[in-house]
């Protein structure tokens, strides 16, 4: 018989799962907060999405093509990068600015350090906190948006986030349905949560991060005397729990690596929202998280099956 | 000691992946395959010393004489599995890639009886194990350990189970299922002589709710008076691969954990494939060694896809054949399942002894994907068996790490495929993951070979 066959190693079958597919959910899941921050801020905002989007692929392009490696746009993660970071600017954000970010977030974060999957910080995260502390007063200026309460408003376009409002001003309903100020996409609590439970049903993310992460934030704002499903509803927190948090590169993969880190989010999270001077904590605690993300994970290793402890004096 | 009971549902497992079933053949009756004009006998038809032949050319020999043994303990000897007359003893090359003694048969049609054929007397445990390694028994579920020694339970351990596995977990095979639709009687009198032999008072028949006729047809048998004591129980197990895994298989069935390192016995539980056990019932009856095997032939390049029963040595190319041959051009052909089994150079070799199935595919199948970056989803570590981390295992045998790979246990490793079955970025794992396996046993090798030296 002439010589045609592969011969390659088992297993001979794959499942049709691939990386594209995964971030191709990962947009679909996002689509209904898109949508919102269209409805809610209006066009400006999808100018901002397709400015992000456009700038983080044609960067992850060329850096590939700088450094001679093969082009991996094809697998939609650039895409991704760019959605999440246009969902964490205000939509009056200088678009240099924004491309900035991208610059931060695809270039050096994601590419500098190897590509996809090799990443220690969140890429959308990182650029986030650059823009954040290069930029404070564009990236903390939040306009007013149409319905929302008259007490939000500081004079005639700028509102506060729920966060710094004071206690009363927004009503749950304000926040489920984005009649707030903040960053695009973090607004409209409704939008989020649909996007994660479409994750979880089509199994991109498992729902421990998502889940202990909230549970954790209700907790300490008990503890600490404040209201558990307003912190969870406003500023950042569900957008950062459901899709940055759950960033696969920078989270644990251990089921217990994943427990302790979304523990270890909630806690930061309610900490630096309580005692720190700016009421935003979700980033900055993901990103601490996910510096220690390889030091959890070897310390949940799971046993495997049949580990026998090596009784004491036995040798190795 | 407690009670032993029996589960009522399998005991929690982790891991697997929900793989295609396939299994276009399970309703398909067996078909027995008339004797081809040559057969070839390899000298290693499973693990452990390889047999010398004590035939030699020109020889003439009938159906069941024994050609070729070896005195090691873990062997098993090969018997002619047509009658005619020995043509040459050549070396022939393996899957594996590396080349062995073969013996050519050249069948006269006639399938003499050899007189050696005859019911052998079995009177007590060392009886019966002599009696299974004359037929040259292995286990017929694809990995070729000699029966015998399976049965040679060490003193010092306690085996209080025997699991008999019809779990076939891999897609598209159905032997097990057709065996245990055709001949329930022979499973079911398999388990009394060995269960009686060994002592044994728990027999768990482990199998896959895939296939409730053969459940069904099992129950009938087992819950019939011929279990007098009521010890022979079916269990219906997830379908969920690997459940035909010999760990995963008996932490579903008793919930023990076979210690790292360890074999069945160091939990207590002997292994026995269902066609194995079923063949020592036969040979006991007509004392005709292992000279042929059911077998599934299928795959999307297979015209006919039906379970066939052979002459062990029959050229597979003859088998394939025999089904109706190609529909479409064969671009990859496999021994064994799609999960485990080995690809194939070409369709040039023979049936082996632990052979279960011949698949082969068309181009669509047999190609595979690019592998791209890892972006540590996790997947694979849900989805391994042996709860391993893939991934990082991966990464260890990349950079040739022997302490990582200690610690992250890569012998237990037992290449099952679910970690790259369900990478989405279609990695490589499990063939990396045994170069760090193959890297760690050479290592290893080295030390004791020190150790040795510095003793001196
Ligand atoms: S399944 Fe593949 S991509 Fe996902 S963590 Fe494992 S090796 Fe990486
Ligand atoms: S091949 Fe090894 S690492 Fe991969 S899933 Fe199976 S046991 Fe786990």
């Amino acid at each position: 018989m002439e010589n045609k066959l592969y011969v390659s190693s088992s297993p001979h079958f794959r499942s049709n799962n691939s990386t594209r597919r995964i971030m191709l959910d990962v947009i679909i899941a996002l689509l209904p907060t898109s949508v919102a921050a269209c409805v809610i801020f209006g066009f400006r905002s999808a100018v901002l999405i397709a400015v992000c989007v456009a700038t983080c692929v044609l960067l992850e392009y060329v850096s590939r093509k700088i450094m001679k490696r093969d082009t991996t746009i094809g697998d939609l993660s650039a895409v991704v990068t760019g959605l999440l970071l246009a969902l964490n600017l205000p939509v009056d954000i200088n678009p240099l600015i924004a491309m900035f970010g991208c610059l931060i977030a695809i270039v050096v974060v994601k590419q500098m350090f190897g590509g996809i999957g090799m990443n220690f910080v969140n890429p959308a995260l990182a650029a986030r906190i650059v823009l954040l502390v290069s930029f404070p007063s564009a990236m903390m200026h939040w306009v007013t948006v149409p319905g929302q309460p008259q007490g939000a408003m500081i004079d005639a376009t700028t509102s506060a986030t729920p966060l710094a409002a004071k206690a009363g001003t927004y009503s749950y309903i304000d926040l489920l349905i984005g009649r707030c100020g903040g960053s695009i996409g973090e607004v409209c609590a409704i939008a989020l949560i649909l996007g994660g439970i479409y994750l979880v049903i089509r199994r991109v993310i498992s729902p421990i991060i998502p889940c202990v992460y909230l549970a954790t934030a209700a907790l300490m704002s008990l503890a600490f005397g404040l209201d558990p499903l307003y912190q969870i509803l406003a500023g950042g927190l569900l957008l950062g729990a459901i899709f940055m948090a759950t960033d696969y590169t920078t989270s644990p993969v251990t089921n217990w690596g994943k427990v302790v880190y979304a523990i270890g989010c909630g806690v930061l999270t309610m900490l630096l929202r309580t005692y720190s001077n700016m009421p935003e904590g979700v980033s900055f605690s993901i990103l601490l998280m996910n510096i220690l993300v390889p030091h959890i994970e070897r310390l949940t290793a799971p046993r495997t099956l049949g580990f026998v402890k090596k009784a004491k004096g036995e040798k190795k | 000691m407690a009670e032993l009971s029996f589960p009522k549902k399998p005991y929690p497992t982790r891991g697997g992946v929900h793989a295609p079933h396939n299994k276009n053949t399970a309703h398909k009756q067996s078909v027995e395959m008339p004797v081809p004009k040559t057969v070839v006998l390899p000298m290693t038809q499973h693990i452990g010393a390889p047999c010398a032949p004590i035939v030699k050319v020109g020889d003439t020999v009938d159906v069941g004489q024994c050609i070729a043994k070896s005195d090691a303990f873990v062997s098993a000897p090969i018997h002619a599995s047509v009658s005619g007359t020995v043509k040459k003893i050549d070396k022939i090359t393996m899957p594996g890639g590396n080349r062995v003694d073969a013996i050519f048969i050249e069948s006269d049609g006639e399938q003499r009886v050899s007189p050696d054929v005859k019911p052998p007397e079995v009177n007590n445990l060392s009886d019966l194990i002599s009696a299974v390694r004359e037929s040259g028994l292995v286990g017929l579920g694809g990995a070729g350990f000699p029966t015998a020694v399976k049965l040679s339970i060490p003193p010092d351990k306690n085996v209080d189970t025997m699991i008999v596995n019809v779990a076939e977990c891999e897609p598209y095979i159905t032997s097990d299922h057709r065996e245990a639709l055709e001949n329930g009687w022979d499973i079911i009198s398999g388990i009394m002589t060995v269960k009686e032999f060994l002592d044994i008072h728990r027999v768990i028949i482990g199998i896959e709710n895939n296939k409730p006729d053969a459940i069904k047809a099992l129950r009938e048998i087992a819950d019939s008076s011929v279990d007098i004591g009521d010890e022979i129980r079916v269990l219906p197990l997830k379908a969920t691969y690997p459940h035909g895994a010999e760990k995963i298989l008996i932490k579903a069935c008793t919930g023990r954990e076979v210690p790292m390192g360890g074999l069945p016995s160091d939990a207590g539980c002997l292994v026995m494939n269902v066609a194995s056990i079923a063949f020592i019932s036969r040979y006991l009856k007509t004392g005709m060694p292992l000279v042929s095997r059911r077998l599934t032939v299928d795959g999307s390049a297979i015209k006919d896809p039906t379970n066939v029963i052979v002459p062990i040595g029959t050229p597979i190319k003859e088998v394939i054949e025999f089904v109706g041959g190609y529909q479409e051009e064969p671009k990859k052909i496999l021994m064994g399942g799609p999960m485990m089994g080995v690809a194939l150079p070409n369709d040039e070799l023979y049936i082996m002894k632990q052979n279960n199935a011949i698949l082969a595919f068309g181009e669509k199948e047999a190609r595979l994907a690019e592998p791209s970056a890892c972006i540590r989803c996790g997947k694979c570590v849900s989805a391994c068996p042996m709860r391993l981390l893939p991934l990082e295992l991966c990464n260890a045998s990349d950079r040739r790490d022997e302490d990582a790979l200690n610690r992250l246990n890569a012998m237990n490793c037992m290449e099952c495929g679910c970690c790259s079955f369900t990478c989405p970025a279609k990695r490589h794992l499990v063939q990396t993951i045994r170069e760090g396996k193959a890297f760690l046993i050479q290592k290893k090798r080295e030390q004791d070979a020190q150790n040795k030296g510095g003793k001196k």
